[in-house]
């Protein structure tokens, strides 16, 4: 499993545009987003959270088809399928190889990305919080839709259709945690929420995945 | 009788051959004359005559919910059990459901616009219904993409059992993000919240209506279905000939 790991982390950095896209992507958000609104402070401290999740959101979405499209194309894919391992489990590896190459670029660059959209400083912590919880069921998910996408020959508009309505839940409580943490209200509710939708995501998506998986590789 | 003698194709068709004329006519029946006599009703001392768009939107909207859960009845046995009729019902009832959705999202937007003042509001109510629709367009655009129908079929049924649980999670997530407009349960038994017996008898009618109405279109294309499996076998034996 170890190995699996460190093999999908070394591609996604090595071959090139995958590793650091998402957060380059998420920065040209953050950037745009005050040309379409307006620079003032006023305006874009309020839509700030909003923006910041639904930017990584859509960072995350970019790199979803590449959990699974490289491995089935050059056939490592069915190779993982017979091994000894089982294949809940290597998506679930998969997965957490996304999650570091994107998700946690993403935690980690957000702070910053806050200052750029005026941010209040009192909401860092909420919204780092509320990212490091998120995230892992983002990529979780998406590796539920890249197995389902994954014979087809043009997946890529499909998949961002089937995976953004499953990241609903987890946007209105990480936003909802984010809003709070700049009003400086108590955000203990909301990140339960969130932290039982990811734990739940986590324990059950792989085996949906993987029997996504098995259907594709028939 | 069981649905597993249904598995048959052709017993299926056979079957439904003779009911169809029968429940097409009595869905049509019902259907006008639940929103004809809802037509005639009395106006609302309040809401005056837009009270009578109930008798679409709440119909519709009940469909909309109803044929998700048995698409997930059916995408269940489907998967469980391989029964194949049973995967195309499921293909069949989902551009159904969306129509519905949509039927109760306009009705409720021509609606809204005079009662509340506005065509939209993100009020939960309204909002789980946007993301029903988003669920029913990508289960319909994952069935058109796939090539290999029982494939397409294992991974609909899949997505329709993770998309199931995440549509009524987003329904109780609503909840918590915005607070709302939309009135609660609509025909409540309580006798304080209980629509007046004007409307609710036609309601009643017209509900049954669109219960036959979309018993009716299922049946009919999911015939369809068979026909088009039927035909696409029948092309595949000549071309190998």
């Amino acid at each position: 499993m170890i190995a699996l790991l460190i093999r999908d982390m070394r591609l996604a950095t090595r071959a090139g545009g995958g590793f650091g896209l998402g957060v380059a992507f998420f920065l040209i958000l953050s950037a745009l987003v005050p040309f379409g609104v307006g620079p003032d402070r006023a305006t874009l401290a309020p839509v700030a959270p909003g923006i910041l999740w639904v930017g990584a959101l859509l960072a995350c979405l970019l790199s979803l088809d590449r959990i699974f499209a490289l491995d089935h194309e050059d056939g490592s894919l069915d190779l993982l399928a017979t091994a000894p391992l089982p294949l809940e489990g290597a998506v679930a590896i998969k997965a957490l190889a996304h999650w570091i190459t994107t998700g946690l670029p993403l935690v980690l660059a957000a702070p910053l990305f806050g200052v750029l959209l005026h941010l209040p400083m009192q909401a860092v912590p909420a919204l780092v919080l509320s990212l490091a919880l998120g995230t892992p069921a983002l990529s979780m998910l998406g590796a539920f839709g890249a197995a389902i996408t994954v014979g087809l020959r043009r997946g890529g508009l499909l998949l961002s259709l089937l995976v953004l309505p499953l990241y609903i839940p987890t946007l209105i409580f990480g936003a909802e945690i984010t809003r709070r943490g700049v009003e400086g209200q108590a955000i203990t509710t909301p990140l339960v929420f969130l932290a039982g939708i990811t734990l739940a995501v986590l324990a059950l998506i792989p085996l949906a995945a993987a029997a996504a998986l098995r259907v594709n590789l028939r | 009788m069981s649905i597993w003698e249904y598995a048959n194709p052709a017993k299926f068709m056979r079957t439904t051959e003779g009911a169809l004329p029968w429940l097409v006519g009595s869905a049509a029946i019902c259907c006008v004359g639940g929103v004809v006599w809802g037509f005639l009703t009395p106006e609302d001392f309040r809401q005056g005559s837009t009270v009578k768009i109930v008798f679409l939107h709440v119909p519709a909207a009940m469909m909309a919910i109803n044929i998700w859960v048995m698409m997930l009845v059916a995408s269940l046995i489907w998967i469980i059990r391989r029964h194949h009729v049973s995967a195309l019902a499921a293909r069949a009832a989902a551009p159904i459901g969306a129509v519905m959705t949509l039927i109760a999202l306009a009705t409720g937007a021509i609606w809204g616009q005079p009662m509340w003042g506005t065509w939209w509001e993100w009020d939960p109510r309204l909002t789980s219904f946007l993301i029903l629709f988003l669920f029913y367009i990508g289960y319909i655009a994952l069935w058109s993409s796939v090539e290999d129908p029982d494939s397409a079929a294992d991974l609909t049924g899949v997505l329709c059992l993770v998309g199931s649980v995440f549509a009524l999670l987003s329904r109780y997530a609503v909840l918590f993000w915005n607070q709302g407009l939309h009135q609660g349960a609509s025909l409540s038994v309580a006798p304080g919240e209980r629509m007046s017996a004007v409307y609710r008898y036609p309601l009643y009618l017209s509900m049954l209506g669109f219960l036959l109405l979309t018993l009716a279109l299922i049946l009919i294309r999911t015939r369809t279905e068979i026909r088009k499996r039927r035909l696409a076998a029948l092309q595949a034996r000549d071309m190998r000939a």
